[in-house]
């Protein structure tokens, strides 16, 4: 009896240790995102919409960057700037690597956001923003697509009113592949973090 | 008689309530400007300097047609804002109005306001009291005053 549960003891530390030796065999290194991992759970990056240079643009334009894609509007004076600044301080603390990334701005506010006026808005914050426009269904289906949201508040009778939008950060890497998601809470140090590692992967053959 | 007295006594220190507006003091305040005519925000830190509670009821600025308590949030993913009316100031406390949290709206620039510029703007209290302060003007990706 005592031997029979012994060796089943043994039985079961043998199919762990088996089991354990497989995963390292098959499974290739993961890096170690801090940011919530996506991979796989979300679509590449694919849209069509206008640049603040009134250019069209899709997706596949910023094949080879690591894109940080955040939604917003102009008219946003506290939230959308808190998050396109600490973008830049990001980008500026992450070095060299940072000229293979672009922050995509995509406006929820299409009757208001300009090319023109994006240009001026996203260049204030940092240089390698990139601001988009496209029309209501476009942004709709972009956002739809990365299960982001947003609303326009009533008017609040002076004819300005606000954009509830999501706050996520989405990111995509060289391939367009979507692979994290960050809030704007997130600490930078993991930011920088993951797109350290993010950059590296791209920079190798 | 005892409850006349009372009554004036109680007349008395409502009287010296209303003659002695809280005391607020005001420290690092900016506004993040932006290109265009964007509306920009206000930051501020208010200390109550007194023993006794009061709130923010409104702000107006001499710069800008228009001023506006709001609060941001980001709850539950979704980044929005929302007027406040009142912003409570604690007994010997203080409230900080920072980016992601309470800052003052001021919309339509009076006249364009570029970094380093000073900005005007007086808080009203609920005791009906004025606090004037002073915002320095910062770029857009500023990070702070």
């Amino acid at each position: 009896m005592k031997s029979s549960t012994c060796r089943r003891a043994l039985l079961g530390l043998f199919a762990l240790v088996a089991i354990a030796a497989l995963g390292a065999c098959q499974r290739e290194p993961q890096p170690e995102w801090r940011l919530t991992d996506v991979s796989g759970h979300l679509p590449d990056l694919d849209f069509r919409l206008t640049d603040d240079n009134g250019k069209p643009v899709t997706g596949a334009d910023f094949k080879g960057k690591v894109v940080l894609m955040y939604f917003g509007y102009t008219h946003c004076p506290d939230v959308c700037p808190l998050t396109l600044t600490q973008l830049h301080v990001i980008l500026d603390r992450l070095g060299a690597p940072a000229d293979r990334v672009r922050i995509l701005f995509v406006s929820v506010d299409p009757a208001r956001d300009t090319p023109a006026i994006m240009h001026d808005y996203v260049n204030a914050f940092d240089k390698r923003a990139v601001g988009l426009v496209g029309s209501n269904a476009d942004v709709e289906a972009l956002a739809k697509r990365y299960r982001s949201a947003f609303t326009r508040e009533p008017d609040r009778g002076d004819g300005n009113y606000e954009v509830s939008h999501s706050s996520a950060i989405y990111i995509f890497d060289g391939q367009g592949k979507a692979r994290l998601l960050a809030t704007p809470s997130a600490a930078q140090d993991d930011i920088v973090h993951d797109l350290h590692l993010l950059t590296s992967m791209e920079a190798q053959p | 008689m005892f409850r006349s007295l009372l009554t004036c006594a109680l007349l008395a220190s409502g009287t010296v309530y209303a003659a002695e507006p809280a005391t607020v003091v005001a420290s690092d305040g900016w506004v993040r400007v932006l290109p265009g005519n964007l509306p920009a925000g206000g930051y501020v830190t208010l200390r109550n300097e007194t023993d006794r509670a009061v709130s923010i009821v409104s702000a107006s600025s001499p710069d800008y047609a228009d001023a506006m308590i709001h609060r941001s949030s980001t709850e539950g993913g979704m980044g929005r804002m929302e007027m406040v009316d009142s912003v409570p100031l604690p007994p010997s406390g203080k409230v900080t109005f920072a980016p992601g949290g309470y800052h003052v709206m001021l919309m339509q620039a009076k006249h364009p306001v570029k970094p380093g510029d000073a900005v005007s703007v007086t808080f009203t209290l609920s005791d009906g009291s004025k606090v004037p302060v002073t915002l320095t003007a910062r770029p857009a990706n500023a990070t702070g005053p």
